[in-house]
């Protein structure tokens, strides 16, 4: 990490050539694997109570992007999910909506009517999710697809090969065009896919040259490999984007997807941005889980805060 | 089907109201009890010739299947730190000493000794596993450790499991050989595919059934049933075996599987003449299933101009 | 809105303790009186609480507990070591079984947080006496010859830091090899081994194989001046170690110390700086810095300097203070009134000496023995607070800039128990570890004990070991 302080602008300089910028990369700290398990591991048994748990269950709901990303989708199905995400709860509504729906390009126009008006938005994963095994151009339709139909957030996949083939700035151009076909309206999320990154030390660095290159939020994993989201590559993720802004003033949002399926995992990862990022990033604007079977243990558990009884899976509505 | 049996009988006696319920007895693979995937089951009877049970009589196929489960848990087994395993091993003398009642039953059917006679056979047998609890974490301490090489450099030998052993049990002792061939195996991360005593298999199917209640997880230990030469051709020459404990093969049949396991040097363990299995064990068995690994590493000096100290 | 997700008190309960109003010394397999009637009170540091009234043991008791442990040793060093060893297993068990219940009661009577004793003490006690227990019948192979006789009876007196755990490292290789056993408790945490006594009667432990004796230093050099002890075992500070040492002189009592420390904790340029970070937290927070192995000196390379202690600073704000019991409490309660006083003046003194003061934001609580989270910065090798032990948590802050400077400054003191060593160059760790004259090196991580692993000091941090085979021949005639 270079001592300085050096601004956005200073940074930038990082990126003249494929090895100011490997250099760069290279010289960040590195991550003992051990440490870093044990901090998330540490941090995973805090315990939170009562009004500190209603108020972490809705934060979670509200960081909610509700996803569903398969070949067998349809208007129906993402219109049902759109409908959830605006009123997760149908039995009490002072529940929060989710923050996004996250759909398939071709599903955009769908999901933005099914959330209009409610302020839920809609993510769309682009750039050939999720192998990413695509042209340049192809990708760059792809999202300027999903944003013509209306996507109010654009989820891309960097290039996997090129980046454990050290083609850092080929990694670097990509996000920047895609940020670029984002345009003033969508924000980007970039998508490492941890799980095939393999190394942590890849995943800091993955995680700054996302920031460098434009990424509005850095994401773990498209949630379709063996290993997605975990407290500790999330909570490394959550180092980058705190060291970031101490030094570019910029910030930027994380989102572990993929793995996150209980109330109780998802108080461990707020705890994690609580204690690692802070509360700035206490905020859907800032922190998201992508999930879908998640919400529905939210709401039970929500139920359970108001009732005082464990709630059941035929008390929540299932889409 | 032989006469009737001294268990059958006993139990009609002193409850004439009631018929008991026999066990089926199955085998013990990747945590599970299949039947034979032969459908085949032989007659297992005491030392006197009567009828205890029908046991599954396994075949290739079922050596096959076993070590796949074998294999499958080396990577758990062996990862798991060796605090964990010894542990694991405590909690199945536990459970054993809770079932005690039972194996003596078995043993003394199976063995035809007396009531006391098989129930000191247990015993040790449980104290085996104690014993063998104990060596999981010291095992290293013993066989490893830094060796001081001329030059700057760190250099550690560390033993190391070598995977999936296939174990031939006594044909005699067994339940306490059992267990002494047994424990040794898996104590230092191996994975084991047991052949019971052809004679005498039932207190070996049982013990199955404890090591499935002992946090012990699938596939470490598996145990067939049968013909032993039967079962233990297939595995002396499958290449996804890594070694072979031939205490209960005969001098000939030992031979013939050796050579067999030469094909993808298998480390083996010959058939060893023991008198008494309640002796306390050495460690020769642990070791002969390990393999050493040897890490180099610099050292250095401390900087460019070398260090003042 | 944000500041709304402040974590509630989680406090474990209390309940799971059953505290007696008065406890007795434990001798031959009961609890007795002392002879001549004397008791103490043990408080909860964390709020002056009142817990117990515990008999405190003197001279006449001294001789009673060596005369049941020497008793006692005819029989259990005869037993086969098969047998002791699932006597020592069983007591590993019961431990386990009635861990929660240990650990309520370690952090009421020691002041430290319920998520160390419940996630590192109690683990540790139940590992150390899972692992000698596995040593007693094996001792042919541990290197020590063929059929090493164990030397009698053991006198051991323990610290208050860890008091269950100093328990388990002196109890459990004593019996595995042969020993019995009279342990002196430190007289401000004398509870976990008084319930230590009833867990050896649960498990059936004949009479007289281990004896409990609370009470006060008169106690202890009571018992390692004892003619018929023939072993002395002490955790504490080097001032008593070295009393210790000319007591015992010219006997044939074997010596074990494990005294005080100043561990440097190393950070070069190099560090994976987030796990680096955490480990100074560790090294010096873990148990109020009450640890003879605390990385109490920072040593970090100058030219990592500011950016180190922005991040250090920064985590030390997140640091949670308070309710030892609530879980999600990381610094407790100091354990008594006069160690609080100790740290506090030592403290002055850095400060009057011109070191640079700072803590966080940090409330203590009204009641009860506390002391804020403290870096000292500034610091060269001529401060006080750079070469005293605290027992604290306090951590001074010095710089290096060559390897051979931080092994120099390192070594530059009269301890030698611990030092950390953090860079991702192996050949680094390894070149400096080789120079370190301490006993223990962690190398990108802190504070880590197992019981295979041998653990004692260099120097004035005094000598044997405990834990692993090594720590066999404490107790061994060899």
């Amino acid at each position: 990490m270079p001592t300085t302080a050096p601004t956005a602008h200073a940074l930038a300089d990082v990126t003249a050539s494929d090895s100011t910028l490997r250099r760069f990369l290279h010289g960040l700290p590195g991550v003992d694997a051990v440490g870093l398990e044990a901090r998330a591991a540490s941090l995973g048994t805090r315990s939170i109570k009562t009004t500190a748990k209603a108020y972490a269950i809705d934060l979670a709901i509200s960081m909610v992007d509700l996803t569903t990303l398969e070949g067998a989708d349809t208007p129906g199905k993402v219109r049902a999910l759109g409908a959830k995400a605006v009123h997760p709860d149908p039995t009490d509504r002072t529940t929060p909506t989710t923050a996004a729906v996250c759909v398939y390009p071709d599903m955009v126009a769908v999901a933005k009517e099914a959330v209009a008006g409610s302020g839920v938005k809609v993510a769309s994963v682009a750039t050939a999710f999720p192998a990413g095994r695509a042209a340049l151009d192809v990708k760059l339709a792809d999202v300027r697809d999903a944003v013509a139909a209306g996507a109010d957030e654009i989820d891309m996949v960097i290039d996997r090969g090129a980046f454990l083939a050290g083609k850092y700035l080929k990694v670097y151009d990509e996000i920047v065009a895609v940020k670029e076909a984002c345009g003033t309206s969508a924000r980007l999320k970039v998508i490492f896919e941890t799980g095939e990154l393999s190394t942590y030390d890849n995943i800091r660095r993955a995680s700054w040259l996302g920031m460098l290159a434009g990424a509005d939020f850095i994401k773990t994993s498209t949630g379709k490999v063996a290993v997605n989201a975990t407290p500790a590559n999330t909570l490394l993720m959550l180092e980058a984007v705190r060291d970031f802004r101490a030094q570019t003033g910029i910030q930027v949002g994380v989102k572990p997807a993929g793995g996150i399926r209980t109330t109780k995992d998802a108080i461990k990862f707020l705890v994690l941005v609580n204690e690692t990022a802070g509360e700035d990033w206490l905020d859907n604007h800032w922190f998201r889980f992508g999930a879908s079977s998640l919400l529905n243990d939210l709401l039970m558990q929500r139920q359970k805060l108001a009732t005082g009884r464990y709630s059941g899976p035929d008390y929540v509505t299932v889409d | 089907m032989s006469e009737k049996s001294e268990k059958t009988e006993k139990s009609e006696k002193s409850e004439q109201q009631r018929l008991s319920v026999f066990k089926t007895y199955k085998l013990y693979v990747g945590g599970k009890f299949p039947r034979s995937e032969s459908g085949r089951v032989y007659e297992v009877t005491d030392s006197k010739g009567n009828w205890l049970a029908n046991a599954p009589q396994s075949s290739r196929k079922d050596a096959r299947d076993a070590v796949v489960a074998a294999r499958k848990a080396v990577g758990g087994w062996s990862g798991a730190t060796a605090y964990n395993r010894g542990q694991i091993l405590y909690r199945v003398a536990e459970m054993l000493e809770g079932r005690r009642e039972q194996f003596v039953r078995e043993v003394a059917e199976a063995e035809g000794l007396s009531k006391s006679k098989a129930a000191a056979q247990v015993d040790a047998a449980i104290d085996r596993w104690v014993w063998y609890a104990g060596w999981t974490d010291k095992i290293a301490q013993v066989v490893g450790g830094g060796n001081p090489v001329a030059g700057p450099f760190f250099n550690l030998s560390s033993p190391e499991p070598t995977g999936v052993v296939a174990v031939l049990a006594p044909q005699e002792s067994s339940f306490l050989g059992l267990v002494s061939v047994i424990a040794p195996v898996i104590a230092t991360g191996n994975t084991a595919i047991v052949i019971a005593s052809e004679k005498s298999p039932l207190p070996a199917l049982s013990l199955g059934e404890v090591l499935a209640t002992s946090d012990l997880p699938g596939g470490v230990v598996n145990v067939l049933s049968g013909r032993t030469a039967e079962i233990a051709a297939p595995l002396a020459a499958h290449q996804d075996v890594n070694a072979i404990d031939l205490a209960g093969a005969d001098d000939v049949l030992a031979k013939e599987l050796e050579i067999a396991a030469a094909d993808n040097l298998k480390r083996v363990l010959r058939p060893q003449p023991v008198d008494d299995w309640s002796a306390t064990p050495g460690i020769d068995r642990m070791t002969t299933f390990l393999e050493t690994k040897t890490v180099w590493h610099p050292t250095g000096s401390l900087g460019a101009s070398g260090s003042s100290y | 809105m944000a500041s709304a997700f402040e974590y509630a008190p989680a406090p474990e309960s209390r309940s799971v303790v059953d505290i007696a109003p008065s406890y007795g010394l434990f001798i031959d397999g009961e609890f007795t009186e002392a002879a001549d009637g004397k008791v103490f009170k043990t408080v909860s540091p964390s709020t002056e609480e009142v817990l117990s009234e515990v008999a405190q043991a003197g001279e006449a008791d001294v001789d009673r507990a060596v005369k049941a442990a020497r008793k006692a040793f005819e029989k259990w060093s005869a037993l086969p070591g098969s047998e002791r060893a699932k006597y020592l297993f069983r007591i590993a068990r019961i431990i386990q079984e009635r861990s929660r219940e240990l650990a309520v009661l370690e952090t009421l009577d020691n002041g430290k947080p319920i998520k160390e004793t419940r996630d590192a003490d109690l683990p540790l006690v139940a590992a150390h006496f899972f692992y000698y227990a596995g040593w007693a019948d094996k001792l042919d192979h541990a290197g020590f010859g063929a059929n090493p006789q164990p030397l009698g009876v053991a006198g051991q007196v323990i610290p208050w830091n860890f008091p269950l755990l100093m328990l388990a490292w002196k109890i459990a290789p004593a019996l595995a090899t042969g020993n019995t056993v009279v342990l002196k408790p430190a007289e401000t945490t004398p509870l976990s081994a008084l319930f230590f006594a009833d867990i050896c009667r649960q498990a059936g432990l004949p009479k007289g194989v281990v004896n409990i004796l609370p009470g006060y230093g008169d106690t202890g050099a009571a018992l390692v001046s004892h003619p018929d002890v023939n072993k002395v075992a002490f955790t504490g500070s080097t001032a008593v170690g070295k009393e210790i040492a000319r007591t015992v002189a010219g006997t044939r009592k074997k010596l074990t110390l494990e005294l005080g420390g100043k561990g440097a904790n190393i950070v070069f340029d190099d560090a994976p700086i987030d796990q680096a970070v955490e480990g100074i937290v560790n090294g010096i927070f873990f148990n109020q810095g009450q640890v003879c192995c605390a990385g109490s000196r920072l040593l970090v390379q100058e030219s990592i300097q500011d950016e180190l202690l922005d991040s250090l600073k920064r985590r030390l704000s997140t640091l949670r203070l308070g309710d030892p019991l609530d879980k999600n409490t990381d610094i407790g309660a100091i354990n008594s009134a006069e160690q609080l006083s100790r740290i506090t003046s030592l403290v002055e003194q850095g400060e009057a000496e011109g070191a640079e003061r700072w803590s966080p934001a940090c409330e203590l609580p009204s009641s009860g023995y506390w002391f804020a989270p403290t870096l000292f910065t500034n610091v060269t090798q001529a401060h006080t607070v750079a070469r005293d032990e605290i027992f604290g948590p306090v951590l001074s802050v010095l710089t290096f800039r060559t390897p051979d400077e931080a092994v120099a400054k390192a070594n530059n003191t009269q301890y030698g128990l611990s030092a950390g060593i953090w860079t991702e160059k192996g050949s680094r760790i390894l070149a400096v570890a080789n120079k370190l004259r301490a006993g223990v090196v962690w190398s990108n991580t802190f504070n880590k004990f197992d019981p295979t692993s041998p653990f004692g000091g260099y120097k004035e941090s005094g000598f044997g070991r405990e834990g692993g085979r090594h720590g066999l021949e404490a107790y061994l005639d060899v």
